[in-house]
């Protein structure tokens, strides 16, 4: 214990990282100052603080682009990852429970099968899905988009939620079941509740996850009135290019929903994210 | 097996359903079993995986080896052409090139400083949970976005040249994303900036399943602390860098937000990638089948670091 103390060598240490971690924040500094700067000081004054703030850039930049504000993109936003994760929750964990609670040949083959699913890359499944989505209308949609990554999740979601089930005793489950309840109330009632950690940890995985995807959404999503937040930003930044100001403004409005989030749940989240390793 | 196991295993130990089991004292007698949740359950999980990974996937790679336009009823098979016409088209050699270059200095780069952080702010710091959330924080934010203040920071005009005109290092002074030499390494610097958060908690996360005594052990048998770090720690955190190299090696691979939000491909073609010129080809011009064998050989790559990764791991678990 003694030994490794807190030392003048320890307090360098500590104000170089304390420098670096600084450094790091600088561009967080940019996107702060020049969304409240006044147009004509983005040149005549880049990188200092503004002379007066002008909180009118983020009424600008709400109004957004090609009539979404990005207030309809903060909605389509929220409902498509709100709707991912309720459908990953649901069908992921009873997905898992059969399969964590079985024996035999098909329960193991079916893990596989997600478990290798997670290794596969889903840039070249999308280009059928797409063209399969718009010939049946669900290209620009949110219950296409929510099935989309619903199913692209779902070996992720049932990965973590099968080691959680594995690991959690029967003890429980089985006085319900005992007690006469039936297999889908004891589920509700008695196991749901007690895959709380897991099930936190897939609905934050998959919220930084689906929140802030680009590729999928501006495949599916643009040209349709239900842009997202990364793809309202690009099409606005398509349009008001250089106007930093306002840009910034854009992308402060989409970041800072997970920000806000980050700062309550920051070790939990880092946890959530670095969970892989332990095993 | 249950011919090895005694009579006192078979009475306190709990193998439900084996038919020894009926046999122990009458109170604990079962009336019903919960073994045997209907596979039912799995099914909707299931048939989502199938339909958008395997099936999806499995058509992907069709594909690949036809001319389709994405409107057509038919895709007329044309072999290997797709892949001839990337081999001998320059611009799609450059894609794949950048990006297996950008992937090598960001994997190099992104650990090496994840790993750096991680023993720094391993033990003894004091605002060690501070600094860990401060430089953890850009893996949160949304990458096109953030690539956008990225931007604003190599423009010519923008706060990186002008730092360097007030330090009087004119010289030093670039249009870094107008330069085709330059460009791609404003995307690297993007790409270390928003994950050597996550590498550095990788290797935190590995730092903390190793014990304090044995470093402490070699310590007190006078162990340099470069020594130390060498034979005892990193062999230690093989298995966090395992997984962090395979992990940030698919995510260099696979880039596209970061390219589209600072250079859009750009100038010139020069930081084009292999996820770029999937879009570009099959989304933006329509030709998919040829976008197709861009994501193809996207996902050969991509396969084999997984199963490298895979394979590792299984090997070093059966040397323990």
């Amino acid at each position: 214990m003694g030994l490794f103390r807190y030392t003048i060598r320890t307090f360098g240490r500590e104000l170089a990282l304390i420098l670096i971690a600084a450094i790091w924040w600088v561009p967080f500094y940019f996107l702060i100052t020049v969304s409240l700067k006044p147009a004509d000081e983005l040149y005549t004054n880049p990188s200092g603080l503004p002379s007066h703030v002008e909180f009118s850039n983020f009424s600008s930049a709400w109004e957004g682009v090609g009539g979404v504000t990005l207030g309809d993109a903060l909605k389509s936003s929220a409902i498509i990852t709100a709707g991912s994760i309720a459908a990953l929750i649901v069908i992921g964990s009873l997905c898992a429970y059969a399969i964590a609670r079985r024996e035999g040949r098909i329960s193991t083959g079916l893990y596989a099968l997600f478990v290798f699913g997670i290794i596969i890359p889903f840039q070249l499944g999308l280009i059928p899905i797409y063209v399969t989505m718009r010939k049946v209308g669900l290209a620009g949609t949110y219950p296409g988009t929510i099935l989309l990554y619903t199913g692209l999740l779902m070996p992720l979601a049932v990965f973590l939620y099968t080691g959680f089930v594995r690991r959690l005793p029967r003890d429980y489950e089985e006085a319900a079941y005992v007690d006469g309840a039936s297999r889908l109330r004891t589920f509700i009632r008695v196991v749901f509740p007690l895959l709380r950690p897991v099930t936190a940890t897939v609905a934050m995985l998959a919220t930084v996850i689906i929140w802030n995807d680009f590729f999928i959404q501006v495949i599916f999503l643009s040209g349709s009135p239900r842009l997202t937040l990364p793809v309202a930003v690009y099409s606005f930044v398509g349009q008001y290019a250089s106007q930093w100001n306002l840009v910034f403004a854009a992308v402060i409005i989409t970041i800072l929903p997970l920000l806000a989030f980050y700062v309550f749940a920051q070790r939990q989240l880092i946890k959530g994210f670095s969970g892989g390793v332990k095993s | 097996m249950s011919s090895s196991s005694s009579p006192v295993e078979d009475t306190l130990g709990g193998t439900a359903g084996r038919p020894g089991s009926r046999l122990r004292s009458p109170t604990f007698r079962r009336t019903r079993s919960l073994t045997g949740i209907p596979l039912l359950w799995a099914l909707p999980g299931v048939a989502l995986v199938v339909a958008f990974i395997y099936v999806a996937f499995g058509a992907g790679a069709w594909y690949a080896f036809t001319s389709w336009d994405g409107v057509s009823a038919s895709a007329p098979w044309v072999g290997l052409d797709n892949f001839k016409e990337i081999v001998n088209d320059p611009s799609a050699r450059d894609a794949l090139w950048h990006t297996l270059e950008l992937t090598a200095a960001f994997v190099i780069l992104v650990n090496v400083i994840g790993l750096s952080f991680a023993l720094a702010l391993n033990r003894t710091v004091k605002s060690r949970n501070w600094l860990r959330a401060a430089l953890f924080a850009p893996v949160i934010v949304s990458p096109i976005a953030v690539s956008y203040v990225w931007q604003y920071i190599f423009a010519f005009t923008g706060p990186l040249n002008s730092l360097f005109g007030t330090l009087g290092l004119s010289s030093w002074q670039h249009d870094w994303l107008g330069d085709p030499d330059w460009a791609i390494w404003t995307i690297l610097v993007l790409l270390v900036w928003q994950y050597a958060g996550l590498t550095m908690s990788f290797y935190l996360a590995g730092l903390q399943g190793i014990p304090e005594e044995l470093d402490e052990a070699a310590a007190v048998d006078g162990a340099s602390t470069a020594f130390r770090l060498r034979r005892v720690t990193l062999p230690l955190l093989a298995p966090a860098t395992t997984v962090s190299v395979a992990l940030t090696t698919i995510f260099g691979l696979r880039v596209f937000d970061q390219v589209v939000g600072l250079t859009e491909g750009g100038p010139g073609g020069a930081t084009e990638t292999l996820a770029t010129q999937v879009y570009k080809q099959g989304f933006v011009q329509g030709r998919f089948g040829y976008s197709a064998a861009f994501a193809l050989i996207l996902t050969a790559l991509v396969a084999i670091v997984s199963l490298t990764q895979i394979a590792v791991l299984r090997r070093r678990e059966a040397r323990l």
